[in-house]
């Protein structure tokens, strides 16, 4: 493979592992307080798939990494502007509505990108979204379910996930950024066209906010910056936590 | 330690020996997990691929096979990924084992795509009732959900299917 090809590729992938380990990150954060012991389970598991995902990603970018990093290596040892995480799953969890929008607005995207990504011509991406597919669609469900729940439920939780929405809706456009890795990867059938995803992903929200009597904020303002490392203040506190262990006490294991 | 003399089938059978550390009834054959076992040039590649991304039985697994081989054959384990494991190839001897373990053994489920599908229905595996309910999708591991049985009301494991 030439140079350029294997940075692109190793760029890709560190985007699609990056995104699932700080939404795994920050999904695991609710472990021991969710809000009902059945969702407690339910982040849990869907955290841990997202770190699952997250290793099986750093694991192959190791593997076409000049500099030989292992998936820890990548996980513990980046620096912020070194991730290049949406900056939707770096967002604080808030209140349940908060993390369920989140989780919403990522897990529709990436159920339609896996299915796309099933058919790329590196083997090894298209391994990992055929696993990984499996899993979102069992997070896709779950998300859908709750808001539908929440949008159609008291008028509380309607405010409460309405608001969440309100908030979060400026991260979206994003989840369809694309740049010149992406187009150079297009063009040999590795990487997903990003743009073939925005209708069917604009199709099902409007589908479930019908339902959900939410609707899509008048406001659209959006903010981009993740995908080429400039991301919220949120980062550094979450890697600060992530990367702990290994930072104040270097090569540890257990 | 080089052994030119064993075949891939006394392989297939030695490997009867590692069970699943979440679930020791169940053998690593009965899951599903192992793909292929190759013998080239007297050694041995084995091939298992995960239940789920995140499972963390992978490793410890993976260390059980080669600790069952170490004075046997030198041997080298990969991971894959694809195709991608499903519950349909949890073994028929699989399902009796999980059903005598006390754990549900997966049902045919309606599509993800279907939102508020009603929770199918899962046997109690202690009394054999039909008469059961989710309690919570998302059980102890990311292969469980958790029932309850509403004649016995012995609360038991339902291994999810996974297609």
């Amino acid at each position: 493979m030439s140079n350029s090809l294997t940075s692109n590729i190793l760029e890709y992938t560190l985007r699609i592992a990056d995104d699932s380990l700080i939404l795994g990150h920050r999904v695991s954060e609710w472990c021991g307080h969710g809000p009902i012991l059945e969702e407690d389970i339910a982040l849990t598991n869907i955290a841990l798939d997202l770190v699952g995902q997250a290793t099986n990603l750093f694991e192959y970018a190791g593997t076409i990494d000049e500099k030989n990093r292992s998936a820890d290596d990548f996980a513990f040892l980046r620096y912020e502007r070194e991730y290049k995480n949406l900056l939707l799953v770096e967002q604080k969890n808030g209140d349940f509505a908060v993390t369920i929008a989140r989780q919403f607005f990522f897990d529709v995207y990436r159920k339609l990108f896996f299915e796309a990504l099933v058919n790329s011509t590196n083997e090894n991406l298209a391994g990992i979204a055929e696993k990984s597919l499996k899993e979102t669609k069992y997070h896709l469900k779950h998300s859908s379910e709750w808001m539908i729940r929440l949008g159609d439920g008291t008028l509380e939780s309607h405010k409460k996930i309405q608001s969440a929405v309100n908030d979060l809706w400026r991260f979206t456009d994003e989840l369809f950024f694309q740049n010149e890795v992406d187009e150079a990867l297009i063009s040999i059938g590795i990487a997903v066209d990003n743009k073939s995803l925005i209708s069917p992903w604009k199709n099902y929200i409007d589908e479930i906010f019908s339902e959900a009597t939410l609707e899509i904020p008048a406001q659209n303002w959006q903010q981009k910056g993740g995908r080429t490392g400039m991301h919220s203040e949120h980062l550094g506190f979450l890697l600060a936590e992530l990367q702990y262990m290994q930072r104040a006490y270097p090569n540890m294991e257990w | 330690m080089v052994n030119f003399k064993i075949t891939e089938k006394e392989i297939w059978d030695l490997l009867e020996q590692v069970t699943d550390p979440e679930i020791p009834v169940l053998t690593i054959i009965d899951l599903g997990v192992v793909r292929t076992v190759e013998l080239i040039e007297g050694k041995c590649f084995i091939t298992i691929t995960p239940t789920y991304s995140g499972c963390p039985a992978m490793q410890v697994i993976e260390d059980d096979i080669k600790i069952l081989l170490k004075d046997i054959i030198d041997c080298e384990i990969k991971l894959t990924l694809s195709p991608a494991w499903s519950t349909d190839w949890i073994s028929e001897n699989g399902r009796n084992k999980l059903r005598e373990y006390g754990i549900a053994p997966p049902e045919n489920e309606p599509d993800k795509s279907v939102l508020f599908s009603k929770p199918v229905v899962v046997p109690c595996p202690q009394c054999k009732s039909k008469n059961t309910r989710m309690v919570s999708l998302f059980g102890s591991t990311a292969c469980k959900s958790q029932y309850q049985c509403n004649d016995c009301l012995e609360p038991f494991d339902y291994f999810k299917c996974l297609k």
